[in-house]
């Protein structure tokens, strides 16, 4: 005979919460932060087709960093989401803002109601007409959803990284600037961090229509200043890394 | 709005039509008869502005309930770097020209085009779900469809519409672009129940469409330069204007000039309006005589193939130069669709 044990809510949500902050601790981490001409996105990612950052709308974009595939079907409904707003309505109408509204109240509907929580952070970040009208929308596994007009940073050590990047930001600096001192918060003291193990995109303002733009290693290469191939000891550098099956799969 | 949620398994994939059907919004692409609303079972209205059913469709013959009005010529001609697309700018309702702006040439993506003659409701709601479809596809996936699968996703789209053409809301598009595989310009065509059709160099559809394919049959080399393929369409659009009533010609006055526009390996590129119109003028100066002659006895071409008493004005050229067509205030020839008429009220 079974009794179910009775377990307080404040345990239940914890222990959700613990789970839920363990597994995403464990992917490797991602950095948002404006620009002169946009909102740079970097994160770490050794592979080159499964993305941590794409684009949902013509000035939105989609990060995200813990289990893949939940961040992925979480992107997917966004880009149905945008483009039926902008097929029923206008292409204007479609914001960050509401998305991320609509994120934060699914996050949080299956943290509250389902067994498992959804082990990822996602952010949301659009584009403004003039620089200062950038937004960014970092939402929790819970649904909580924190508005950031500077940087943010998601996934593991998030607040390390997050305090590097406070060092080193200064308003309207270049897409150059912003990306150094990302690559640097995400390296940390001990490693520095390869470009080809960079996932980088923008949405730049200049770019038309759509604002997200992929920027590939070879450009990220010749904004960091790397011209020549220097491989001194790149595998050496990676052996802190945590061990992950499949890269993305954690 | 809810954020559309699928279990596993159910998704709608890539395909906006789908997620369109699945929240009820669907229109092509949701089988026959899915418009919203319902239709007059006799076909269309004489008001229902038309861009013309295509010369060439095959519903329009022997059904009285399909003889709607025409409009518009769109024509697309391979070039060396690529493709060359164009359509004039009229749309007719019955007899009369419901817009003298309409754009009938649009980029599908940024290396594809897409024109357009039909139904132009229909038709303009074919193309921006065409587009809401490429990007859509490209954005889930994270790769854009191939030339051919984009080719497929429209014929697919046409092909829904059948129930629609057939009561009279035919469209016809015309699909053009860079295959960045094979890399070079290809042209599809298609015909109202969503056969799809690829043409090696050149291919023009509409109501002028006949006119506008034969005098690019005739002017079509290979590797043609940017000018060159740019001439060729406007000349055949030029062609077309003059033949067709409901195919609108270079308008000086207003200052409208049909849309051209080039896909190459950089992506799908407007021609600017001054380039059309100097293209006009290039052509309105090598016209034959044989053709000036024509419009100024007000005959049609077929009739006139044995010399006539014409004959003796071969030497004057009644066409206005280039520079007095607008700043004399007076159309270039065909800007109304009608220069044989204009011109015949000058005669002498």
């Amino acid at each position: 005979m079974t009794m179910p044990f009775y377990v307080a809510p404040e345990q239940f949500m914890k222990d959700k919460a613990d789970f839920a902050r363990k597994n995403i601790a464990r992917g490797r981490p991602l950095v948002a932060t404006v620009y002169a001409e946009g909102v740079l996105i970097c994160s770490e990612n050794s592979s080159r087709s499964l993305h941590k950052v794409s684009e949902i709308y013509d000035r939105i974009a989609f990060g995200g960093v813990g289990k893949y595939n939940e961040f992925d079907s979480l992107r997917v409904s966004g880009v149905q989401h945008a483009d039926l707003k902008g097929y029923q309505f206008s292409r204007e109408d479609v914001d960050a803002r509401s998305l991320a509204n609509l994120y934060a109240r699914y996050m949080g509907n299956v943290f509250t109601h389902e067994m498992k929580p959804l082990e990822v952070e996602i952010l949301v970040a659009e584009v403004g007409a003039h620089p200062g009208e950038d937004q960014m929308f970092h939402i929790l596994y819970d649904g909580t959803v924190v508005d950031e007009d500077r940087f943010t940073a998601l996934g593991g050590e998030a607040d390390a990284i997050s305090s590097r990047m406070a060092r080193a930001y200064r308003a309207g600096w270049s897409l150059a600037d912003a990306l150094a001192a990302s690559v640097e918060a995400l390296s940390g003291q001990e490693r520095q961090l390869q470009p080809r193990e960079l996932e980088v995109a923008v949405l730049d303002r200049g770019n038309g229509r759509r604002a997200f733009r992929r920027i590939l290693e070879p450009e990220v290469r010749s904004l960091l200043g790397l011209e020549a191939k220097r491989d001194g000891k790149p595998e050496a550098e990676k052996a802190d890394r945590l061990p992950s099956a499949g890269e993305m799969g954690e | 709005m809810t954020l559309p949620m699928f279990p596993p398994g159910e998704g709608p994939g890539p395909d906006f039509s789908e997620v369109l059907r699945r929240v009820g919004s669907a229109i092509f692409g949701a089988g026959p008869g899915a418009w919203p609303h319902s239709l007059p079972g006799s076909g269309p209205a004489g008001g229902v502005t038309q861009m013309a059913g295509g010369a060439g469709v095959a519903p329009s013959r022997g059904q009285s309930s399909l003889d709607i009005p025409h409009g518009t010529t769109i024509c697309a001609v391979r070039y060396g770097d690529g493709v060359v697309m164009a359509g004039d700018r009229r749309a007719t309702a019955g007899s009369a020209i419901a817009h003298r702006t309409m754009e009938k040439v649009h980029p599908a993506d940024t290396h594809s085009g897409v024109a357009i003659a039909g139904a132009a409701g229909t038709a303009m709601e074919m193309v921006r779900l065409f587009q809401l479809q490429l990007e859509h596809y490209e954005k889930v996936e994270g790769q854009a469809l191939s030339l051919d699968g984009k080719a497929n996703q429209l014929s697919q789209m046409v092909r829904s519409n059948l129930a629609m053409a057939m009561q009279g809301f035919v469209v016809v598009p015309l699909f053009a672009g860079y295959d960045l595989r094979r890399e070079r310009g290809r042209i599809y065509t298609y015909d109202f129940t969503g056969g799809r059709y690829e043409e090696t160099d050149y291919h023009a559809d509409g109501s002028g469409g006949r006119d506008a394919r034969t005098t690019i049959k005739l002017g079509f080399r290979e590797d043609m330069t940017r000018e060159e393929g740019i001439e060729l369409c406007v000349r055949a659009l030029w062609q077309a204007a003059d033949e067709d009533s409901a195919t609108g010609g270079p308008d000086a006055v207003r200052g409208i000039y049909p849309t051209v526009a080039t896909i190459t390996a950089a992506g799908f590129e407007r021609v600017p309006e001054d380039q059309v119109a100097e293209a006009f003028e290039r052509v309105i100066n090598t016209l034959s005589s044989a053709e000036v002659n024509n419009a100024l006895t007000g005959r049609a071409r077929g009739s006139s193939g044995r010399p006539s008493s014409s004959g003796r004005r071969s030497g004057t050229r009644r066409v206005p130069a280039p520079g007095t067509a607008g700043s004399a205030g007076e159309p270039a020839a065909g800007a109304e669709g009608k220069p044989s008429a204009a011109r015949r009220s000058k005669r002498p």
